[in-house]
């Protein structure tokens, strides 16, 4: 949790490569898909919510909006939980990203409610993107958890 | 007893039902986050004491982060310098030799400007303040797009400014706390700023969207061509939120047929800005004093109806009479009445006793007493301008 709030702030200093600014991936939904494939959990909502919080504050958008959403996806991803033991990689990824699409989809129906306007769906792509190729931290998250953890073998 | 022995000690709570709840339990305080949250408004409560002292905290941690960034970019520019001297110099000299034949007619218009407003009168708008600030923070996401920027209230910003980088407008501050401001982009979703197309005058608000180029809405398309590809865009001023003629961008037709607008802001990496403390012309009046209105004295003859007006005259003596020391009547009508002074002798053909009668006349209304009492000159109306005074010289 501290890792993924730590990358946030770095990704979030004002930097400019060539003319190109820094993508903007959601660092926490690699952790919150990753909590709640290991095991459900009481304390991972209030994790979540309290990453969720910290990100709209950060960013400086609606309050309760990241909240809501990771939260969304965390339950996503817990109810396909049983559909998910045992699956290869390349399917949890896939999961992975339908977790992501779900926050995101989420967030665009919020702003969009709460904004009475339309986000850009070229910028909600690319957030997509950038969040996706994190999966390989949330599988590393999973492996940790499996191979230290052998009361649930 | 042992923890075995409790009947309690062997009850199991289902860990995935008890997952659930809790999620649901978080999610309802997520909704109640959201569903309070008011972020774009101009009220700076509104903004809330959590934000200021989240962003009083993050922005010395920006600033540090953002520092390596800042001391490569110097680096590389330095160097760049070093290797590439000669053409920059002969690139500023052509520069140079083009802006000493603007220089010439700048003055000269200006010349003609000053004369123009002197002769027209012209109350021309006042200079505006500006600070110089740092950007520590950048979040370019969808859903929110801000900044932070490492001058606050102590350098007397405020909720509304307008913040410009030195190619054009980057947005607008929607929180201060100490140390640090929230700046709102133009391409926020939250954002709108009331814009017009240079050559044309026609109006628009530039909506952001969350991403690069914002859009123009509610732009009137006539047949008379208000927008064209490559017009300049500029603030209007509208609304006295923002100064007019602060430069925006250049007009693009998007790839979804809507107009849009290539922010000037984009030119160069936003590491410095400039907030200005502007303040419009709504905020810099009394409002309070605007909102008081007077009563317009009774036109002679005509009926009443419903309200009553204060006496006319309640003190027989001018302000000016009232002798060093001794502290003036309130100027309501409430306290006055009590004792009533004495009333001028209304004029002929009055048909309003009510106003002469002063105990029975208190006004639903508080009038703001006439400066001077018409009882200097009792036979005529009060709307008659009064008598001129030994303290005051006629006009």
């Amino acid at each position: 949790m501290l890792q993924a709030l730590a990358a946030l702030v770095l990704f979030g200093v004002p930097l400019r490569v060539f003319g190109l600014q820094l993508p903007e991936p959601i660092f926490p939904l690699a952790a919150v898909f990753g909590w709640a494939v290991i095991r459900p959990s009481v304390l991972a909502p209030l994790g979540i919510l309290a990453m969720g919080l910290f990100m709209d504050y950060f960013w400086g958008g609606p309050i309760g909006l990241w909240a809501l959403c990771l939260l969304l996806g965390y339950g996503v991803a817990l109810a396909g939980r049983t559909m998910m033991a045992g699956q290869s990689r390349a399917i949890l990824w896939v999961w992975y990203g339908l977790v992501t699409m779900t926050a995101l989809t989420a967030a665009y129906l919020f702003v969009m409610l709460d904004d009475r306007s339309t986000p850009s769906l070229l910028a909600v792509a690319w957030q997509f993107l950038a969040t996706i190729i994190l999966y390989p931290f949330a599988h590393r998250l999973i492996d940790m958890f499996e191979d230290a953890d052998v009361r649930f073998r | 007893m042992s923890f075995r022995d409790n009947p309690l000690g062997e009850l199991k709570v289902p860990l995935t039902w008890a997952a659930a709840i809790a999620l649901v339990v978080a999610a309802v305080v997520a909704i109640a986050f959201l569903v309070s949250d008011r972020r774009e408004t101009f009220q700076a409560e509104a903004y809330g004491a959590t934000r200021r002292a989240s962003d009083s905290v993050l922005a010395p941690v920006g600033d540090v982060l953002a520092a390596p960034g800042r001391w490569t970019g110097a680096g590389v520019d330095s160097i760049q310098g070093y290797f590439f001297a000669v053409s920059e110099n002969r690139r500023l000299k052509a520069e140079l030799k083009e802006m000493r034949q603007w220089r010439d007619v700048a003055i000269a218009l200006r010349d003609t400007n000053d004369r123009y407003k002197t002769l027209l009168g012209l109350k021309t708008d006042p200079p505006i303040p500006m600070v110089a600030a740092r950007i520590v923070t950048d979040s370019r996401g969808p859903f929110a797009n801000t900044r932070l920027a490492n001058a606050g209230r102590e350098k007397g910003v405020k909720s509304g400014n307008p913040v410009m980088s030195e190619d054009g407008l980057v947005g607008r501050v929607i929180g201060v706390s100490d140390g640090a401001s929230r700046v709102l982009l133009l391409t926020d979703v939250a954002s709108r700023t009331p814009v017009m197309v240079d050559r044309t005058n026609a109006r628009s608000i530039l909506t952001g969207d969350g991403g690069p180029n914002p859009r123009l809405d509610y732009l009137r398309l006539s047949a008379h061509e208000p927008i064209r590809q490559g017009d300049r865009i500029l603030t209007s001023g509208d609304g006295g939120v923002l100064p007019r003629g602060l430069p925006v961008g250049t007009a693009v037709k998007g790839l979804d047929g809507r107009w849009r607008v290539v922010l000037a802001s984009d030119r160069s990496p936003i590491d410095f800005v400039r907030i200005l403390l502007f303040e419009d012309f709504t905020q810099l009046v009394n409002q309070k004093e605007l909102a008081v209105t007077s009563v317009p004295p009774p036109t002679l003859g005509a009926p009443t109806v419903g309200v009553v007006t204060a006496p006319v005259a309640k003190t027989a003596t001018p302000p000016a009479a009232i002798p060093p020391g001794t502290k003036p009547a309130e100027p309501t009508v409430a306290k006055t009445a009590p004792t009533p002074p004495t009333p001028p002798k209304p004029a002929a053909g009055d048909a309003r006793p009510a106003a002469a009668t002063p105990s029975k006349a208190i006004a639903p209304i508080a009038v703001k007493p006439p400066a001077k009492p018409p009882a200097a000159k009792p036979s005529k109306p009060p709307a008659a301008k009064p008598a001129p005074t030994p303290e005051e010289p006629p006009v």
